[in-house]
């Protein structure tokens, strides 16, 4: 019980991480989509680069880039910001994919009839593409924020005090070292749960038209 | 320059790591994929008492993370009287985590099947297990595959958790070159390049396989 609670008490940072990163990562994500989309070759090719290299990397391995790598000389920082901005950066390259997707999902038409009535590329995106596209986004948003619950685990690598390193701490200072991990997993699936099943109400309400 | 060097240096024993990666990496898959196929099987059957166990087991294994998966099995499973090497621990884990994550690829593979194939094989007379054995699965695991690499794909950064249990692979030689330099900026960069070496050419593989399967879907 006391276990348990310790675990409990450590929750809202697993949040704190998750939510932070995970909201880093929806505003970067938007100018990272732009890029796919520009006229340039350049631009997209960068663009398609920093994707594809944020994608890439196992992000504990981009966390320790950012933590011990940077940290050596470069930026002194805490865990925690250098957590938020690894799984924010991570979940920038994520995130752009989804959006990207979700703009492939609105009908060319849409772009033709707002050129047609002579809106700008702003106002276009802003009050006809965005929308559209933002709702066929959703539920991919929310595939990625239940990855990104569980991916926080790994901060703990760099001594961010959340579940995964209560659990830890916990089974290599007492005598029973199965049950830390069981009451950490059972936490997980209990935050992600909820996640998923409203997952796959949105992708039930959201699918207009579409037969799902 | 100086980086480009040290590089070459040190790419012999980053190289015996990502060895290592990609062996836990194909042996989870290896144990993994069967064992997701039996469970997609599985969590078809009429008898609710298999098939809760079996949709338990997978929301259970697809709900906690792997690093969660890895140390209780490593530092865990002791207590319970099961000590494994780090090696086997990890293989151990990663093929727990892929079989629940697969199945439920695997199950959609299947389940994109056209209706009419089935209902042509039971008109052919064709018992249920011959069925699922020479018309669903062939055709269930061609439609699974591209998502079933991108998970590959995933499986092998996933592995890279393995250093948390003092397994050799790659991230445990980069921090380990790391701090005997001090140089952990060059080392942990040279360990991301060699995960991009893997990871970017598999993404595109599996975005081609994509493209050549919906071909002529459309």
């Amino acid at each position: 019980m006391e276990l348990f609670l310790k675990i409990l008490a450590a929750v809202p940072m697993t949040l704190l991480v998750t939510l932070a990163s995970f909201t880093l990562g929806a505003v970067i994500a938007l100018p990272l989509a732009a890029t796919r989309r520009s006229r340039f070759i350049l631009v997209r090719g960068i663009g398609k680069l920093i994707i594809d290299i944020l994608r890439g990397v196992p992000p504990v391995v981009f966390v320790f880039v950012l933590f011990f790598g940077l940290g050596a000389d470069i930026i002194r920082w805490e865990p925690l910001p250098a957590a938020i901005v690894g799984l924010g950066l991570i979940s920038a390259g994520q995130l752009s994919e989804i959006y990207r997707g979700g703009m492939l999902a609105v009908h060319r038409g849409q772009y033709e009839a707002s050129a047609a009535l002579g809106l700008t590329g702003a106002s276009t995106f802003a009050s006809v593409i965005g929308p559209q596209a933002f709702r066929v986004a959703i539920p991919g948003m929310v595939t990625w924020l239940i990855s990104l619950l569980k991916d926080s685990s790994i901060v703990s690598t760099i001594g961010v005090v959340e579940m995964m390193f209560i659990a830890n701490q916990s089974a290599r200072s007492s005598a029973d070292g199965l049950m830390p991990f069981v009451i950490a997993a059972i936490m997980y699936i209990a935050l992600g749960t909820p996640l998923a099943v409203l997952s796959r109400w949105l992708e039930k309400k959201l699918s207009f038209g579409r037969s799902a | 320059m100086e980086t480009l060097t040290n590089w070459l240096e040190w790419s012999p024993t980053m190289l015996q790591g990502l060895w290592v990666s990609l062996q836990v990496t194909l042996l989870a898959l290896l144990f993994g994929v069967p064992l997701g196929l039996v469970l997609a099987v599985l969590s078809g059957f009429k008898n609710r008492v298999v098939k809760w166990i079996v949709i338990i087991y997978i929301e259970v294994g697809r709900g906690m993370p792997a690093l969660v998966m890895l140390q209780m099995v490593y530092f865990g499973l002791p207590d319970a009287g099961i000590v494994l090497s780090s090696y086997t621990a990890t293989v151990v884990a990663l093929a727990l985590t892929t079989s629940a994550y697969t199945s439920e690829i695997i199950r959609a593979g299947l389940r994109a099947v056209p209706e009419g194939e089935i209902e042509a094989a039971n008109a052919l007379g064709l018992k249920s297990s011959d069925t699922m054995r020479f018309i669903i699965a062939p055709q269930g695991f061609r439609i699974a595959l591209p998502t079933l690499l991108g998970f590959a794909i995933l499986i092998l950064q996933v592995s890279s958790l393995a250093f948390t249990l003092g397994l050799p692979e790659l991230l445990s030689q980069a921090y380990s070159i790391g701090a005997s330099t001090f140089q952990y900026l060059s080392a942990l960069t040279l360990a991301g390049i060699m995960y991009l070496i893997i990871t970017v050419p598999g993404g595109w593989l599996v975005e081609g396989l994509e493209k050549r399967m919906s071909r002529h879907l459309v």
